[in-house]
């Protein structure tokens, strides 16, 4: 297992007001996300737990693109990981970003 | 558009596949809408203390999601298995959080409580805390349906409800099951490579189903109700068993005996689940497996009506 954290600073505070939101399932090519409003309006943290150990490049640009393409300031990320795939991670990471925005669910 | 309107429609679980759905989703559409109460949810972080040791990964809730909800507005207790988690296996916490809620309706007298399984069993890498979670949640079950809570089991999801689930399951007040669900102590894998490919084929998936999928467990009196594919499906099944369920009594203990014993004499001799069909007087016995969910229904419910006087 390899553990991994980035920190980022957001352009702008993740829209609503939930405080959690969790999607994805820890399974072979597949990751959980969970993601938790509890940080200052404009930081962004991603923390990892993976099976496939020695992707820390790849990871570190995939959060890169969350940030830049979702903004998700005031939120943390944490990631149980099963060995997905970029494109898979990347989707849950949208996932979660919009599930924590969305008021109703 | 009219309030009082809105209030008289009936929420439904739209037609989404028990089978393919996650645990979360199950419980987001099983439950009344936005009535779910998650107790030790992801944000605890109570997770295997055991799955590290193997450089395996954890899950935030351990495959197991426990809290309270409403169904039909009658509060209810209620578990669900991530069966793609480890199988949904159980080990220490996963079990330790059933035994809790089971325990907590115990002592509180209620309410009643559905398990959502979806197992494979006991997990491997933590059997002795596994094992001993299955005992102190059947332990708990018994408990808790003695002093009055009906505890409702349903099954159809794809890791089946497999070893210490199936024990647990059998302690249940009442069962349904869909066309995907399978019961058994051992799983197909299991039985062919400690007994050989002669006794069971695993790779013959029309006799995995036709010995220990949801048609035939229906059928032999395992499940009380035989379910659709949906979540509304089980939804349905869920508060019918709740209401027909009987408490936990000497009279129920000695009933199931006698119905386990009747069972055993009629199809003690049956070498495969077509025999045991074809003895309880299906005229076509080779077509129920292909049968759609309401016919085989209408005929569960023709051949063998349901018991709700045992367990």
């Amino acid at each position: 297992m390899e553990t991994l954290s980035y920190r980022h600073t957001a352009a702008r505070r993740a829209a609503g007001s939930k405080a959690m939101a969790i999607v994805g399932v820890v399974t072979s090519g597949n990751l959980e996300v969970m993601v938790e409003r509890c940080l200052p309006d404009l930081e962004c943290q991603v923390d990892i737990a993976t099976s496939a150990e020695g992707f820390g490049d790849l990871w570190g640009a995939v959060v890169a693109d969350l940030v830049e393409r979702h903004s998700p300031g005031g939120l943390k990320f944490s990631i149980n990981d099963g060995g997905a795939r970029p494109d898979t991670v990347s989707l849950r990471l949208a996932q979660a970003a919009r599930l924590i925005e969305e008021d109703s669910l | 558009m009219n309030a009082d309107r809105i209030n008289t429609i009936e929420p439904r679980a739209p037609e989404i596949s028990w089978f393919e759905a996650t645990a979360r989703q199950r419980l987001r559409w099983f439950v009344d809408a936005g009535t779910f109460e998650e107790f030790l949810g992801p944000t605890a972080r109570e997770m295997s203390p055991h799955l590290s040791d193997f450089n395996l990964p954890e899950a935030f809730d351990d495959g197991m999601i426990v809290g309270r909800a409403k169904l039909d507005s009658e509060p209810v207790l209620i578990a669900a298995q991530e069966g793609q988690f480890m199988g949904g296996a159980f080990g220490e916490v996963h079990g330790a959080k059933l035994t809790g809620l089971l325990r907590g309706a115990r002592d509180a007298k209620g309410p009643n409580v559905v398990v959502l399984f979806d197992t494979g069993g006991v997990r491997l890498q933590e059997a002795n805390a596994g094992e001993l979670a299955i005992a102190e949640i059947m332990r708990a079950l018994l408990e808790a349906r003695e002093v009055g809570v009906k505890v409702v089991g349903l099954i159809g999801g794809r890791s089946g409800c497999f070893g210490g689930g199936s024990l647990i399951a059998a302690s249940c007040s009442a069962l349904a099951i869909s066309e995907q669900g399978r019961i058994g102590i051992s799983g197909p894998e299991v039985i062919e490579t400690n007994r050989g490919v002669e006794e069971f084929d695993s790779k013959d998936r029309a006799l995995v189903w036709r010995t220990m999928g949801g048609k035939h467990r229906r059928l032999l009196g395992g499940a009380e109700l035989f379910v659709g594919a949906s979540i509304q499906d089980f939804r349905d099944a869920a508060r019918s068993l709740l209401a027909h369920a009987q408490a936990l009594s000497l009279g129920v203990l000695k009933a199931e005996q006698a119905r386990l014993e009747e069972r055993l004499e009629r199809f003690g001799s049956c070498a495969d689940g077509l025999d045991v069909w074809k003895a309880l007087g299906a005229k076509d016995p080779a077509a129920i497996p292909g049968m759609a969910a309401d016919a085989f229904i209408h005929l569960a419910e023709t051949i063998r009506s349901p018991r709700y006087d045992a367990r």
